[in-house]
This record gives C-alpha cells, sequence and structure tokens, in this order.
C-alpha cells in the first residue's frame, strides 16, 4: 500500500456492494475486526484495516478487492458505505482491474508466465501494484532523459539502457512490472502497431531516486527466433531514440512478478540477457535500503555469450560481495568451456538447496524461453542430491507465491 | 491402498500420527473413488480444470489455484483452529467447557445431524453430474467442477467425524454415504430437495442460489454446537459454502442481465417474443425461483419440533449467529411467533422459543435470500425493464410442516383446489417450461464466449481474465 500513499493521500480499502453477495467470509476472516455489515452492505474500516489482505483471497467474487485513493482526513466513513449501491467512480490515479488489460498485453503476459503453470499470486509481502493507469486511447507521454549502450564494442548484440521521464504525468511502478511502449506509424499492414512490453530496470522511487523516471533494459532486434535477419520495429524504435525524444508509454503491467518486502526475505535471481531487467530493479531495490539491515540474502545467477554483452557488467562486479552472491555464466568466451546458468546453479546446490528450503526465499526466471526447462532440471538435480524432493517442492514453491517464471 | 497422508489428503488433524483413522480412511477413500468415478461429473475425469484446492486453512494455504484433474483433487480435512478456553454457549450445558469427544448420551442424536448434513454432499455431486455437457461457458462448468469438487470434500470432513468420533457405526454410516444415491427409489438420498432433478442450469443457478444456502444457514447453527470438532469443521466448510452462493447468485443474475438487455434492445416485453430471442423470459425465472425456494425452505423441517428443542438444549446445534444474539441462550421462557391455518386464513401464533427454532432458522434464512432477490431486481431496474422478482409467501407450495398439502398462493391466499389447479401453471414452472429451458442449452467450450442466453460475469477468476482457458478438455 505505501506505494500507492502519497503526502496527504491514502488508499482505502473498500467493498464492491454490486458484486459482494453478503456472504460473510470476510468479516468471519478479518484478523482486526475492520468489516462489518448492516442489512444493506459489507463495510471496511478505514481506521481499522492494516492491508493485511487475508480477506482477498477467500472472497468468492472479487468484490473485496477495491481501492480508492482519499484524503487522509475525508475517507469514505462506515454510513457513507453502508448506502452505497455501487462504488464510486475511480478518481484518476486509481488501480485498475486485469479487465481492462489489452488483450495482446494479456496474451505476452501468458506466454511467458505458462512455465510456472499460469498466474500465480505475487509474495505475501508484495506492494499493492497499480496496473493499467494509461491506455492505448489515452497513453502517457514521457521524454527521453538517457540512451546508452550497456554491451561493449566489441559485442555483436546491442543492449541499451534508456531513462524515460514522465514529468507531470503519474507513473507508480514496482520492480518486476512492465510498461508498454506504442511505436509511432504504422505497421507494414497499415495498422497501427501492437503494444510492445518491457521490464522496467529500475526500483519503485526512480532511476534516480525521487525522479519521476524509469529505465528499461532493450536489446536491438536483428533476427527473428530461428535466426533469420528482421529488423524488430519496436526494439529498433527505442534503440534509436534521441534525448529529448516523446515517447507514448502504456500500462504499468504486472501484479504477480512482484518483489517480497518483508525483512529478512531472500531473493534468489536467474536470467539471461535482457531478462536482467527485473532483476536489476530488484537489486537496486535492496541496494538503496541496505543501510537499514533488514537482512535476507540475493543470488544471482546471470547469463550471457560473453562478458562484453553481459548488460550491467560494470556496475554489478562493484557490488560487494556480501550484498549480493554473483553467479556469472559465459556460453561463448573464448578459452573457456561453454557454461550456462544451469551449470554454475548445479555447481552451487549446497547454497541453492538451502534457498530452495528457505520459505522466505522467492524465485525469479527472467529470459529466453529455452533456459526455463535447463534450469528447472537443473532444480530437479540440487533437489536429489541435497535430500529435497522437486516434485513435490515445485508446487509448493507455486503455492507460496515463491517462484516466479517469465520467459519470452 | 497405501496413502500418503500428508501429501495425499491435506490435513490438519494429525492424521499421519492416527493409525486407528488411516485404517478406516484406507478402507473408504477407495470406495469413494469409486464413486467418484460412477457418480461425478461425466466424461470429466481427464479434464485439467482450473481449481481452488484448500491446503490448509490459514491465509496463504486455503485457496490455492491451478490446474487439476479432478480425479486428482486433494480432498482434504480441514477443521478451523481450535480455541482452547471455547465454552459451549446455549443450552443447558452452557457456560461448560466445549466437548472434544462425543458425550455418550448425545451420540445418536449428533450421529444423525451429521449424516444428514453429510449425505446432501455426495447427493448434491450426483444431481449435477450431468450439467457439464451443456455448460454455457468454459467459465461456468469450472465454476460448477469447483462446486462439486468441494462437495465432495465436505463429504470427507462428515466422514473424518463420522470415523474419528463414532467407531464402528460412524463407519458404517460413511459407508452408507456413498451407497445411497440422489433420485433412486429404493436408496434415495434423506432430505426431499436432494432427490430432486437438476436437469438444466437455471435450476443448477437457483439451486446454488436458494438450496446451497440452506447449507449455509445449517452449517451456520452447526458452527455454534457445543461438540468442538463438529463447530470446527462447519466453520471451515462455510468458506467454500460462500462460492457455492456466489455461483448461484451471480449465475441467476447473469441470466436476468441478458434477458433484461435483449427485452431492452429488442423493444419486447411478451415472454413468447423474449423466448424467440433465445432468452428465458422473466416470469419463467419467478417461477423457477418459487419453486426451488419452496422446495428448500421444506429442508428446515417442521415448524414445531421437539427434535430441534432437544438438539438446542443439548447443545448441539445452535441458533443462525447464537453468539452475536443478546438472549440468555437457554430459551426456557421464550415465545416465537410462527405462521398457523385458521379457517382460510394465515395467523400468527406464539409458541414456545424451544419448540420453534427450524422456523427460527427458516426465518433467518428468509431474510438472507431476500436480499440476494432485491439484487437481482436491481439488475431489472437499471437496464430499465419493468418488472420486479418475488420470493412467494413462506406457506406456498409446502411439503413438510403446518403448511404440507394446503394450497396456499405466491402472495399467502389460501385457496380451494380448484383455484390451485387454474394458476398453478402461473406460479410453478411447467414441463413445456423446462422443455423450453432444456432446448437452450448446450456446451459452450470456446475460452470467453458464452451462451446466448447469459451475460458474461464482470471478472474472472482469482483475478484470471474471463476468457481464460478455464477447463482443458485434452
Amino acid at each position: 500500500m505505501a506505494a500507492a500513499a502519497s503526502a496527504g493521500y491514502a488508499v482505502q480499502h473498500l467493498i464492491d456492494p454490486e458484486i459482494c453477495i453478503r456472504c460473510n467470509t470476510c468479516e468471519a476472516t478479518c484478523p482486526v475486526k475492520a468489516i462489518t455489515h448492516d442489512s444493506r452492505n459489507y463495510v471496511v474500516d478505514f481506521n481499522t484495516c492494516n492491508f493485511c489482505n487475508a480477506c482477498i483471497a477467500p472472497c468468492p467474487t472479487g468484490a473485496i478487492d477495491n481501492w480508492r485513493q482519499v484524503a487522509k482526513t475525508t475517507p469514505f466513513s462506515l454510513d457513507e458505505q453502508f448506502s452505497w449501491d455501487s462504488l464510486p467512480p475511480q478518481s484518476d490515479l486509481e488501480v485498475g482491474s486485469d479487465a481492462e488489460v489489452p488483450a495482446e498485453v494479456r496474451q505476452l503476459t501468458e506466454i511467458a508466465t505458462a512455465g510456472q503453470g499460469g498466474a500465480v499470486a505475487p509474495p505475501w509481502s508484495a506492494a499493492h501494484p497499480y496496473v493499467n493507469l494509461y491506455s492505448v486511447d489515452r497513453p502517457a507521454i514521457a521524454t527521453v532523459t538517457g540512451n546508452f549502450r550497456l554491451t561493449g564494442d566489441g559485442a555483436s548484440a546491442d543492449v541499451r539502457h534508456i531513462v524515460l521521464d514522465f514529468g507531470s504525468s503519474a507513473f507508480p511502478v514496482l520492480e518486476g512490472q512492465s510498461v508498454g511502449v506504442l511505436p509511432p506509424g504504422l505497421d507494414p499492414n497499415g495498422k497501427p502497431h501492437h503494444v510492445r512490453l518491457y521490464s522496467v530496470a529500475s526500483p519503485r522511487d526512480g532511476e534516480r531516486p525521487r525522479y519521476n523516471n524509469i529505465a528499461l533494459t532493450i536489446k536491438r532486434v536483428t533476427q527473428d527466433h530461428q535466426g533469420s535477419p528482421a529488423s524488430g520495429a519496436g526494439s529498433n524504435y527505442m534503440c534509436d531514440l534521441k534525448i529529448g525524444d516523446a515517447v507514448q508509454v502504456v500500462g504499468p503491467y504486472g501484479t504477480s512478478y512482484l518483489m517480497p518486502n518483508h525483512p529478512g526475505s531472500s531473493i534468489m535471481m536467474i536470467c539471461t540477457g535482457t531478462g536482467s531487467a527485473p532483476m536489476r530493479a530488484m537489486t537496486e531495490r535492496r541496494r538503496r535500503r541496505a543501510a537499514l539491515k533488514e537482512g535476507g540474502e540475493l543470488m544471482l545467477f546471470f547469463g550471457a555469450r560473453r562478458k562484453e554483452e553481459l548488460p550491467y557488467f560494470g556496475p554489478l562486479m562493484k557490488l560487494p560481495r556480501e550484498f549480493i552472491d554473483i553467479n556469472l555464466a559465459f556460453s561463448r568466451e573464448t578459452d573457456q568451456p561453454k557454461t550456462y546458468v544451469q551449470d554454475l546453479i548445479r555447481a552451487r546446490g549446497k547454497d541453492v538447496a538451502r534457498l530452495l528450503r528457505d520459505e522466505s526465499c522467492y524465485i525469479y526466471l527472467c529470459g529466453l524461453k529455452g533456459m526455463e526447462t535447463g534450469v528447472l532440471e537443473a532444480f530437479r538435480d540440487v533437489c536429489r542430491d541435497h535430500g529435497l524432493d522437486w516434485d513435490r517442492l515445485k508446487p509448493e514453491l507455486h503455492a507460496k507465491s515463491r517462484l516466479h517464471i517469465e520467459t519470452y | 491402498m497405501s496413502v500418503n497422508y500428508s501429501e495425499k489428503i491435506p490435513n490438519n488433524v494429525n492424521l499421519s500420527e492416527d493409525k486407528t483413522l488411516q485404517r478406516a480412511l484406507e478402507h473408504w477413500q477407495p470406495e469413494f473413488y469409486e464413486w467418484w468415478s460412477a457418480m461425478g461429473p461425466e466424461g470429466s475425469h481427464n479434464f485439467d480444470v482450473y481449481l481452488r484446492t484448500a491446503v490448509s486453512v490459514d491465509r496463504d494455504g486455503w485457496a490455492q489455484f491451478g490446474y487439476v484433474k479432478m480425479p486428482d483433487y486433494r480432498w482434504g480435512i480441514f477443521l478451523n483452529p481450535a480455541d482452547a478456553g471455547r465454552k459451549i454457549h446455549f443450552g443447558e450445558h452452557k457456560g461448560q467447557p466445549a466437548w472434544q469427544e462425543v458425550p455418550g448420551e448425545h451420540r445418536a442424536n449428533l450421529r444423525r445431524i451429521i449424516v444428514a448434513q453429510g449425505d446432501t454432499e455426495p447427493a448434491s455431486v450426483e444431481q449435477q453430474r450431468h450439467l457439464g455437457l451443456t455448460a454455457p461457458s468454459l467459465y461456468d462448468l469450472r465454476n460448477l467442477f469447483q462446486v462439486n469438487v468441494e462437495e465432495g470434500r465436505h463429504l470427507w470432513a462428515a466422514v473424518y467425524l463420522l470415523q474419528r468420533y463414532f467407531g464402528r457405526d460412524g463407519r458404517e454410516e460413511a459407508e452408507a454415504l456413498l451407497q445411497r444415491r440422489s433420485g433412486d427409489a429404493d436408496n434415495p438420498r434423506i432430505l426431499g430437495a436432494f432427490n430432486e432433478r437438476t436437469p438444466d442450469w437455471l435450476s443448477f443457478f437457483m439451486f446454488t442460489y436458494f438450496t446451497d444456502r440452506d447449507g449455509k444457514f445449517q452449517l451456520c447453527a452447526l458452527a455454534e454446537s457445543g461438540f468442538d470438532p463438529l463447530a470446527r469443521t462447519t466453520q471451515f466448510m462455510l468458506t467454500e459454502e460462500a462460492h457455492h452462493m456466489f455461483v448461484g447468485e451471480s449465475g441467476v443474475s447473469r441470466v436476468i442481465q441478458r434477458t433484461s438487455q435483449l427485452m431492452k434492445e429488442h423493444g419486447v416485453e411478451d415472454p413468447a417474443r423474449v423466448r424467440a430471442l433465445g432468452a428465458i423470459d422473466l416470469p419463467t425465472i419467478q417461477r423457477y425461483l418459487n419453486f426451488h425456494y419452496s422446495v428448500t425452505i421444506d429442508l428446515f423441517g417442521s415448524d414445531q419440533s421437539s427434535n430441534a428443542a432437544s438438539f438446542y438444549s443439548s447443545g448441539l446445534k445452535g441458533r443462525y449467529e447464537e453468539t452475536k444474539l443478546g438472549d440468555d441462550h437457554v430459551l426456557k421462557n421464550d415465545t416465537y411467533k410462527v405462521l398457523e391455518l385458521a379457517g382460510d386464513r394465515l395467523l400468527e401464533k406464539e409458541v414456545p422459543a424451544l419448540l420453534s427454532l427450524n422456523e427460527r432458522l427458516r426465518d433467518d434464512y428468509i431474510k438472507d435470500s431476500i436480499g440476494g432477490v432485491e439484487r437481482w431486481n436491481k439488475v431489472i431496474e437499471k437496464a430499465g425493464v419493468a418488472f420486479r422478482l418475488r420470493v412467494p409467501h413462506k406457506a406456498f407450495n409446502r411439503k413438510i410442516g403446518t403448511f404440507a398439502g394446503v394450497r396456499v398462493s405466491p402472495d399467502g391466499r389460501v385457496l380451494p383446489e380448484a383455484q390451485w389447479q387454474a394458476n398453478v401453471r402461473e406460479w410453478l414452472p411447467s414441463e413445456q417450461d423446462r422443455a423450453f429451458v432444456a432446448s437452450l442449452m448446450g456446451r459452450v467450450a470456446e475460452p470467453g464466449k458464452f451462451a446466448g442466453w447469459i451475460a458474461p460475469p464482470a471478472t474472472g477468476i482469482n483475478r484470471q481474465p474471463v476468457d481464460f482457458q478455464y477447463v482443458r478438455f485434452n
């Protein structure tokens, strides 16, 4: 919730009287007795609700999952809520619903998360994300304030770090969320370009702390999945952006691939290439809060062809070992055997097993579809070698929202 | 058959340590699977269904979503967490600690209560077993299956109580629960409404709205029980029951929404013309409502019952929201108003409160039912159609209690037989009504598509989109 609240404003939890069936489950579930009812409506007491979200999953209708931004001094009173036939309209800066997510974004998300067996809930301590603040019909306009090449001169891949500033438009994001970009003009069929989705590479308080900007990690696409030459309209548009250019941005999207926030929570990150974007965001979030000494470990497995092609190699190497346990796998480095992330996971089996066992460790995979099977197989091997049963553990990880996969 | 107790049967009753219960379950579980395969949802055993499974009773465990083949559903045994200091708070044992084992003198009555409740669970699965073939969407098909597997779990809950606390008779009762069959002439289910057919989806939605709500009130009354394991079992069942009522309330609501929308779009009101548009006309919906409502309120039993009084006084079954009520919780000197037939009129009469507990629970149920009907009326009103649904008078079409066999119109007038016969076609679904509704039924299996007689839901399940692939047929 904290992410949504700003000075003078707060998020208020409300129940939609049009959808609620008055089954009393939420009232029976609420550990702090924030929910009550009269003969008409079930309502939430603003002053009592502590956003523990215990009521969300048991609600059979989804009526419970409603939030409004209100002035802290004048939230909706119980009497007001009792009198409602429907919820008050959303203000401009509101949590959207999945129903409003463009079909193509939904489709991309479904493909990306197929490996984990469909959508999972976010970690219990994830912050509540804003989604869908800007639609294709009403995109936000961002200004390019940075565009740097991340990969070395000798590298074949052109991976770029692009910074977008939203000026006075609100565009709150959480680490792990994505945004959509609408390239201008028309595609070869004369239709407007479809939305390109990019994972945010910066933490929630901005690429530059307390600035209204975000960073994206984008690789210039020069060939298709089969290796034939192809020029990606979206990535080339993005990679060619100049400082000061205006970009149409939609979203944000994503309610599941979010980081845990509770003290002592650990994060295992496994990525290749631009799959590093959400990992950078989470790492940076933790780095900025390191002084708070909240505990928990970071363990990173990061794969690329060669050192020069590994985005953020330089800054990554400057992070202290005690802050993050970095494992880099290069598959095309001259004079070295081909190494993949799954090889390193096996090599670090003991620590990996320890984190797999650790209920407060959350695991994130992001990168090419091809890595998924290898990584999951490596987990299976590690489990076997360390007295765990992967077939039992995987559904448990899934059930506890501890395994998050986004591959493309 | 060997069973991995912690994995296969998620539970919080320490099953892996309880050898007696394990042996009983080892015997019963294969019979349950046989029953499911013979009487569970027809032709569904290989489908992947996006189901909610409870793996524990805490916040993170009780609603786990994922694709499951129904025969692999992890039917578990869950009791709400115990409250060590819990006291019996009504009846003659008021103030005494709640029982953790069955008191000998109440054994027969408790068993009878648990069997009567438990019998409804497999019964409704049997009643609904053909509906999957005509589901109006994948979303609805998934909801049907969710209801079915959870009714199965509620059967497990009853069987756990019988096997754990009632020894040999309990084990025999547990087996009998799998042997009775809904609608079977020789070995029917115990309660009338559970031997009726659920032939179409309008009936299913009405059943889940009205009849599963009876389940809610019975469970709420049992959740007050002085027998602590029963109270804790039913408390957890209530969280699941909520979904069943949601399926009913939103299902009927979506039918009404679609009908109202078509009426407005085409400017028609005549039921025949509404039917010609492929929608279920509102008077037919009213007749279905009258039927399911009246059949369901019979389930609460006789309006004056010495059994109910004894269940209450001995602390076995409380009233709805017993703990929230402000009286002495003994009721020896209290009275309650019930309706009686006096000539051709219905008059209120004060009777001892203890004897009228069934009637009281029925009245609480009626109040709760009316709320949802009013929400359906809002849907009609919002569409700009002039029509209101009403629940019929509580003496209408009753088969049990004072009004059994008395002819009473939906607005509460006592009628001579001839007048009843002349009008019954307007009040209860006729064969033609049922045939018409049946003619609309047909499976819609494409994600995001809905049959023409029902509107899509406002949101999907577990924040999934409405066009999510809720069921994969394989």
